[in-house]
């Protein structure tokens, strides 16, 4: 055990390694670190736009250039407020959120962190209520879709062995962040970054398991302390992506500031479009697994009652391999979409954790399917409910949600009530 | 403890009070402390408990048997709280029990113990002890920061604890902790905790299972004092030569059912009763007394409820 | 390298303040945690309840310091009530949802835009200890104070380390009084399982929340200490990296002792500053080139530090330094 721990240590930091040796080779200026971005409206640059970008004891405004790219270097790496000063827009356009102006960015050395301002054509504040509630449907179904891939293989690590894995979040960001690193660093093709990443996180999902997770349950070690290694593993991974990364966050290569299509009233990227269509096929694909073939039969046995189903021939530590491959795969692919809209981070499945929480729970806990129902729900309330609150509260609302339903229904929408004794 | 003429006394009176009593399922006794009707828990599809009418007669050792999957310890947890019916009433002396929380249960006087034993493995054997006392002065958090509010009732809590400990044999054993006891002193150390509560009535849950047979007669002798002490028991049991030799009634589960009632010796023979061990399974006979544990050790979790906490 | 400037400095940490805030929050968890087996992973929002009570109701009401710290222990009482209501008749790791979903709901809240008026959005708010320290601080609030090798940067900072030292004194006497009494034995009774404390009569539910509020009030004082020692507020200071630290602080020290949040907070405060000063100094003076370390993610091997020694904590010492492998063998739950 201990051997294969050290193993593991060594493994990541020989990565980390390879990863400085290759990324560290840009000169930097005196901090390295600075703050970008590009105004584009309608596919069109925005020129001499100004930004303010400050902080404490800091604040420079640049204007944009004719290719509406900005750019400003800072004395030291930490946090820094953007802003985009309104009045130097040209007419007609107009900030698609306006409560979406003063952004905060954290920049390291490194590439420059990017800071996006969307615009929109004048026309948010005319659109109907009803068009607006369908447009934040859809939006909900998409990011639904995202919680729920990483939810389906939260909760199936969650039925057949027990673990609640706060380090599920790192895997949604491993995914995003290999895809970004065969796409951009590499320039390789997108399709194919995007494949060979769910590679990597299958692979780190089988790893995980042989070299930690195994072992553990071998050792009887308990669900609780094993609940707090995850949220070690999780701090330190997160923590070994903000070292390689950077803090900024990151576009693909591919299919940046795509156009958006109008479906009647409702706007959306053909990108998204077609990453909800693979991530529903990828759902289906789980579903069929889980329904029709022995080992997805085996692993629903295993999650109903893990003694019973060893002792009728079920090899339980295979099946709970396999549901780590398939968790980490889908938790991979959600990262990967929400980078497709929301741009890569370091901490882009953290900050998602709550919500694939809140979804899986919802579902009740264990259950794939259950998570797949509850993280729909949670993805459309999130959205909707910026009709009613601020945008930037609007996780909020999910989580308080979460909170009344654990108080009216604790075993979630599909779960079953526990027996006791 | 009383001597064994009154031992004998007392089993002679339960044995006359069930005499008249008749043997069919749900059947009236003379002086029930427990009544219960239309009792029903359902788990998805199956329906673990549907006990139509019970009666458990006061003062005297009641079994409840049935093969695995009957429900018996399901009925068990609903009866005293720890689990909620979709439907039905009792009543412990008198009092509405459904919806009662299972705390308030055990302060009333119905007391349980559990098939997998919950000794509190980090707390020492005293302490176990201890905590079953009610009415502590020093539980209330305020209090407990002023050790000389409670200290005189601390010194009669363990004066009555190592009375009870001492008569369980597990006096020796005073300052280890509970998690080092074999699984059979565990059972003992558990039955003797619910006596700190001062019950009225006793549900022991499979209180034979994984002892070892050294420990099976004393554990015996000792709930049979609690007959002599008139308290009342009501047991969950496997092992039918024990379920012959100490209870006065038994009461026969099948299917979430009652399926038959009588003593001991009339409801073994009963045509019904052994339909019900046959037909779910043929390959485990009647006496499960094979299955005792060389090191003492509680066999493997695999309830029939198989949860996982 | 500069090693009489990193002794020092490490001495100084692992008694300074900011160990003293860690110290008084694991001091709570292990109420929560340690002694009755509740897992809050939201103990940042119990600090948080106390340093926002007293700022706000200071610089946005006018109240008197004191009232402030009323303020903030009656908002502890209420969030832990909050959170303990629907999570603490479920399973464990229902509670552990919850409470890092309320303390990400409290920061959100704090950093907001909207309620930047009163809260002070991803500023803070600060201006608020004027008063508390020119009443009470009987110290030169300006002059530098130094002992040995241990250094403060002013009276203030020196009188909030003795301030806060009483309280984590005070504290660990009644945490001590409290479990030792027939109260702690039925907290400990319900670590062990629930379902036996609760067959014999005692009320699970309501000593759950007796301890998660005994806790939280515990991490409040803490929030104090942090406000005060800072003269500031700042809402990313309450992100969840606080209640990471103040885990790794109560399993290093060992869960379940009394005077284990206290040597964990010390040696983890000492180690991390020991090593962040000592890299620090390597890559300023060049000893680590900068193409493996720049100085400015000196930070990030810290929390990477943190993280990989919860969990290899967790999985070899378990039982902390003060604990006993035995005892902890026989942990129930495993």
């Amino acid at each position: 055990m201990r051997r294969r721990v050290i193993a593991l240590l060594l493994g990541v930091l020989g990565l980390v390694a390879l990863t400085l040796g290759a990324g560290a080779a840009p000169a930097q200026a005196a901090s390295g670190a600075s703050v970008a971005g590009v105004l584009v409206n309608d596919g069109a640059p925005v020129p001499n736009v100004a930004i303010t970008v400050s902080a404490t004891g800091f604040t420079q405004t640049v204007k944009s250039g004719p290719d509406g790219v900005w750019k400003v270097e800072l004395p030291k790496s930490g946090s820094y407020k953007v802003s985009l000063d309104e009045t130097t827009l040209p007419p007609g356009v107009v900030l698609s959120d306006p409560s979406k102006n003063n952004l905060s960015v954290l920049a390291f050395g490194g590439l420059p962190a990017t800071v996006q301002f969307r615009f929109g054509s004048g026309t948010v504040a005319t659109e109907s209520f009803l068009d607006k509630f369908l447009q934040l449907f859809a939006n909900g179904i998409l990011f639904g879709l995202v919680i729920a891939l990483a939810g389906v293989g939260l909760s199936l690590i969650y039925g057949t062995t027990g673990l609640t894995n706060f380090a599920h979040g790192e895997l949604i960001t491993l995914g995003a962040l290999t895809t970004y690193f065969f796409d951009v660093v590499l320039e390789w093709n997108f399709f194919a970054s995007v494949v060979l990443s769910l590679l990597c996180c299958a692979v780190l999902g089988y790893v995980q398991d042989k070299i930690l997770w195994k072992p553990l349950r071998r050792r009887g070690t308990g669900l609780i302390a094993m609940l707090v290694v995850s949220i070690g593993l999780g701090v330190f991974l997160r923590y070994v992506f903000l070292f390689i990364f950077g803090g900024g966050t990151r576009q693909f290569r591919s299919f940046n500031g795509q156009e958006g299509i109008a479906i009647g009233p409702v706007d959306v990227t053909a990108k998204n479009l077609i990453g909800a269509a693979v991530a529903v096929l990828l759902l289906c694909i789980t579903a069929w697994w889980l329904m029709k073939t022995r080992l997805g039969k085996a692993s629903r046995a295993v999650s109903d009652n893990p003694a019973l189903a060893s002792s009728s021939g079920i090899d339980v530590e295979r099946v709970i391999n396999v549901v780590w491959i398939l968790g980490a795969t889908l938790a991979a692919f959600s990262g990967i979409l929400l980078a497709m809209s929301q741009g890569a981070n370091w901490a882009m499945g953290f900050s998602i954790l709550l919500l694939v929480f809140a979804g899986a729970t919802l579902g009740g806990f264990g259950t794939a399917f259950g998570a797949l129902v509850g993280s729909l729900v949670v993805g459309i309330i999130i959205e909707l409910s910026t009709l009613f609150i601020p945008p930037e509260l609007k996780n909020v609302g999910a989580l308080v949600v979460l909170i009344v339903i654990l108080l009216i229904r604790p075993q979630g929408i599909l779960g079953r009530r526990e027996r006791v004794g | 403890m009383p001597d064994a003429d009154t031992a004998v006394a007392r089993r002679a009176i339960a044995t006359a009070a069930l005499a008249s009593v008749e043997q069919v399922p749900g059947a009236a006794k003379p002086d029930p402390i427990l009544i219960a009707d239309g009792v029903r828990r359902q788990f998805g599809g199956l329906v673990a408990v549907d006990v139509a009418h019970v009666e458990i007669q006061r003062g005297a050792i009641t079994a409840l048997i049935g093969p695995n999957g009957a429900g018996k310890t399901t009925f068990f947890n609903l009866l005293t709280g720890f689990d909620a019916p979709d439907d039905g009433q009792w009543t412990f002396n008198g009092k509405e029990l459904a919806g009662v929380a299972p705390h308030k249960v055990a302060r009333l006087g119905m007391v349980r113990t559990f098939q997998l034993t919950k000794a509190l493995f980090r707390l020492t054997v005293i302490e176990n002890m201890k905590l079953g006392a009610t009415g502590q002065k020093g539980e209330t958090f305020w209090r407990a920061l002023l050790p000389g509010t409670w200290k005189k009732q601390e010194a009669e809590i363990t004066a009555r604890s190592e009375v009870l400990l001492a008569r369980f044999k597990l006096d020796s054993k005073r300052d280890d902790f509970a998690g080092s006891l074999s699984g059979g002193q565990r059972k003992l150390l558990e039955m003797a905790r619910a006596l700190m509560v001062g019950p009225e009535m006793v549900m022991l849950d499979e209180p034979m299972a994984g002892v070892n047979p050294a420990l099976t007669q004393s554990l015996l002798g000792h709930i049979k004092d609690l007959r002599e002490q008139g308290m009342t028991v009501l047991f969950v049991e496997h092992d039918m030569d024990m379920v012959r030799d100490i209870s006065d009634w038994v009461i026969v589960m099948g299917q979430g059912r009652i399926i038959a009632e009588g003593p001991p010796g009339d409801v073994m023979r009963n045509q019904a009763v052994i339909d019900a061990y046959l037909g779910t399974h043929h390959d485990q006979s009647l006496i499960e007394t094979e299955e005792s544990f060389i090191d003492g050790e509680p066999p493997a979790p695999a309830t029939e409820e198989g949860e996982r906490s | 390298m500069d090693w009489g400037f990193i002794l020092s400095q490490t001495l100084t940490q692992a008694i300074a303040p900011i160990a003293i805030v860690y110290c008084l929050a694991a001091i709570g968890l292990n109420v929560h945690f340690g002694y009755t087996g509740l897992l809050n992973f939201g103990q940042a929002a119990f600090l948080a309840m106390g340093a926002y009570g007293l700022a706000v109701s200071v610089t946005r009401f006018n109240l008197p310091w004191w009232l402030g710290i009323i303020v903030g222990l009656v908002l502890t009482v209420i969030l832990a009530l909050l959170l303990g209501i629907p999570t603490l008749r479920l399973r464990a790791d229902y509670l552990a949802i919850v409470t890092i979903a309320a303390a990400e709901i409290v920061r959100l809240f704090a950093r907001s835009v909207t309620f930047r008026e009163t809260l002070g959005g991803s500023d803070g708010i600060n201006g608020f200890s004027t008063s508390f320290f020119s009443s009470l601080n009987p110290f030169n609030r300006q002059q530098p104070y130094t002992f040995g090798p241990i250094h403060f940067a002013n009276g203030d900072v020196l009188f909030m380390f003795l301030i806060g030292w009483a309280l984590i004194a005070i504290a660990s006497l009644v945490v001590w009084l409290a479990m030792r009494s027939p109260w702690g034995r039925v907290i400990k009774g319900i670590r062990e399982d629930e379902d036996a404390v609760r067959s014999l009569g005692k009320n699970v539910y309501s000593y759950k929340m007796q301890a998660l509020v005994f806790g939280g009030v515990l991490g409040c004082l803490g929030g104090f200490v942090f406000a005060l020692a800072n003269a500031s507020v700042q809402p990313d200071n309450y992100a969840s990296d606080l209640t990471y630290f103040a885990w790794l602080i109560m399993i290093l020290g060992g869960a379940a002792r009394v005077g284990g949040p206290i040597l964990g907070a010390m040696i983890f405060w000492g180690l991390l500053t020991l090593v962040v000063e000592t890299l620090k100094n390597a890559t300023a003076s060049a000893i680590i080139p900068e193409s493996i370390l720049r100085t400015d993610q000196v930070g990030q091997i810290q929390f990477m530090l943190v993280g990989l020694g919860l969990m290899l904590l967790m999985i070899f010492r378990p039982q902390g330094i003060l604990g006993d492998k035995k005892e902890l063998a026989l942990d129930a739950r495993r």
